[in-house]
């Protein structure tokens, strides 16, 4: 790995840490209450008791965004959790066992497949009702298929390879085909996909806030900063630039973690 | 033959997975705790008037025979009418989407234009400043979410110099800012695949025995990886205007453009259960026939997949 790399890895594991902290920790490092209105100093340009800024109803942009991270990190989280796990489960299962359950499964997977994703997090949730468990069960089951289809698609590939065969010709069981052949074999893809789809899983827990599906107000969070945001582009861009900035940098360093770890995990692609 | 065969099956799953979709919505609608006669009909309706509306919503026969004519209805592709307003549900999707559908369109065209031929640049000669460039377009590209993207273009663009409109439709002028927003992430994944692909094309084997054969490095790479590095692309390159549909959504929302989107969000906002329904299963109707041009034009440049 480059020195460059190192940098731009070291800086992203550091922001990471820096939302992780900020999420514990806001109630404490946060300088105001992020839902305290304050109406004579709304649309306020950051200054040094703002630094960045105040919102249309005066409240402190800081401390919305220290706080904003609770919802972010968390969705993001178990919603990755669950989508491995189904997702290897039933990729595992279909492509080990036979035509059928791999015929069944798949099509299941493609159903699933066949939203999009924001549109299948949106009807879910305004079915579920809007809340943050709702929006993490959504994005984890709508993220499955997504490794059900890597998973299912590198065993097929790998099943058939010659040292797997030669394995299974020397006895080796399912089991301990999976476990030694298969599932190292496809970490490295998994590790990426789920640096890719946490980042994602971010994104759409701002999404669905910014289309009022999410995080509901006066709670902060990203998205819901950035809806309110859109309506006084005039009066308070700060309020579009730094909760957006914030939620750029987190998917970003998310994305930089995966990447350098599927190098180290797969050195042919450094060759 | 064969070729037919496979594509009668996807034809097959296709049905499949629309009529999957039909039943999931149709029971998930039904099990939401609440009726939506009473909704429509407000709080201070009489029991005369909650019935009238369930007779007019088909609410008023057993879930059953509720089914089943829903079945029918989606077999004739005909969504009913919205529970609000009562105008006929197929009638307001046909209206909004040649708006959407262009929107996508204009941002695939716009990410492929961009991601493929950086995407391969990138893979050919590795490290270069053309790498460099597309790691960081792509990183960026995938870390900053579309309506935020939009949001500070409008900013940009409307707001501190405007040269576009802020809101609404009307010209072409109006869909540029919208689908830059959506295609610039699109643009990120394509390329990052396509790199990735070449790459891994580059270091197989053949590769190796074309090189040894005596052939020219440009035979190797864009004859012989090119042509296998673009196949899962194509895959992905669908699936992403799929995904441009449902992106689209959230887009429509930042620039206030009437497309499928928000009259979808107008009917999770109102409550409008037909609306919702008839726009869900209309939209995974579309994806999945992009899926399926998607599969079958796989197989007509990749053979290996039709034998298996």
């Amino acid at each position: 790995m480059n020195k460059s790399r190192t940098v731009l890895f070291n800086a992203a594991i550091i922001f990471v840490i820096i939302i992780g902290v900020a999420a514990i920790a806001a109630p404490w490092i946060s300088p105001y209450n992020p839902t305290d209105q304050e109406t004579e100093i709304r649309f306020e340009g950051p200054s040094s008791a703002h630094l960045l800024g105040t919102d249309n109803f005066g409240r402190d942009v800081l401390s919305r965004i220290i706080h904003g991270s609770r919802p972010a990190l968390i969705v993001g989280l178990v919603s990755v959790g669950v989508a491995v796990l189904i997702g290897t489960a039933v990729g595992l299962a279909a492509g080990l066992g036979n035509v059928a359950a791999d015929n069944i499964l798949m099509l299941l997977m493609d159903s699933i497949l066949s939203f999009p994703t924001i549109l299948l997090a949106i009807t879910v949730v305004s079915f579920l009702g809007y809340g943050l468990v709702q929006v993490m069960l959504a994005i984890g089951f709508i993220f499955s298929p997504v490794f059900a289809r890597l998973v299912r698609a590198e065993t097929l590939s790998i099943k058939t390879e010659g040292y797997v065969e030669a394995s299974r010709a020397l006895g080796s069981g399912v089991f301990k085909i999976i476990i030694k052949h298969i599932l190292p074999n496809l970490l490295g893809k998994v590790v990426v996909q789920c640096s890719i789809t946490f980042a994602m899983a971010v994104v759409i827990e701002a999404s669905l806030s910014f289309l009022g599906l999410g995080t509901q107000p006066p709670e902060p969070s990203w998205g819901l900063m950035l809806k309110d945001a859109r309506n006084y582009l005039y009066q308070a861009p700060w309020m579009a630039i730094f909760p957006g900035l914030t939620l750029a940098f987190a998917v970003l360093s998310f994305n930089i973690i995966g990447d350098t770890l599927s190098e180290k995990l797969n050195p042919r692609l450094l060759k | 033959m064969k070729f037919l065969l496979f594509v009668l099956k996807r034809l097959l799953r296709l049905v499949l997975t629309v009529l999957i979709i039909s039943t999931i919505i149709f029971f998930v609608i039904r099990v939401i705790p609440g009726d939506p006669a009473l909704v429509i009909a407000g709080v201070d309706a009489s029991e005369e008037e909650i019935d009238a509306v369930r007779a007019r919503i088909g609410t008023d026969v057993p879930l059953g025979e509720q089914y089943v004519s829903w079945l029918g209805d989606i077999a004739r592709f005909d969504f009913g009418e919205s529970m609000i307003s009562g105008e006929s549900v197929n009638k307001l999707i046909y209206e909004r989407f040649p708006l959407t559908i262009t929107l996508a369109f204009m941002g695939i065209i716009l990410g492929i234009v961009i991601a493929i031929p950086l995407g391969v640049l990138s893979a050919v000669k590795r490290w270069s400043f053309w790498d460099y460039f597309g790691m960081v377009f792509s990183q960026i590209g995938m870390a900053v979410p579309s309506f935020w993207l939009g949001i500070i273009l409008l900013l940009l663009f409307a707001v501190r110099f405007p040269i576009f409109p802020l809101f609404g439709i009307g010209s072409l002028k109006h869909l540029i800012l919208p689908a830059f927003s959506l295609g610039f992430a699109r643009a990120a994944v394509i390329l990052r695949l396509t790199r990735a692909s070449m790459v891994e094309e580059l270091s197989k084997e053949y590769v190796i025995t074309a090189r040894a054969k005596g052939l020219t490095e440009t035979m190797v790479k864009y004859k012989h990886a090119l042509r296998n590095a673009l196949i899962p692309v194509v895959t992905i390159t669908g699936i992403q205007f799929g995904y441009m549909l449902g992106g689209a959504i959230i887009i429509e929302q930042v620039f206030s453009l009437p497309g499928l989107g928000r009259l979808f969000l107008y009917g999770i906002y109102q409550r409008d259960f037909t609306l919702v329904q008839g726009g869900v299963i209309f939209i995974a109707v579309v994806f999945s026939l992009v899926n399926f041009l998607v599969d079958v034009l796989y197989s007509v440049i990749n053979p290996r997949i039709r034998i298996s």
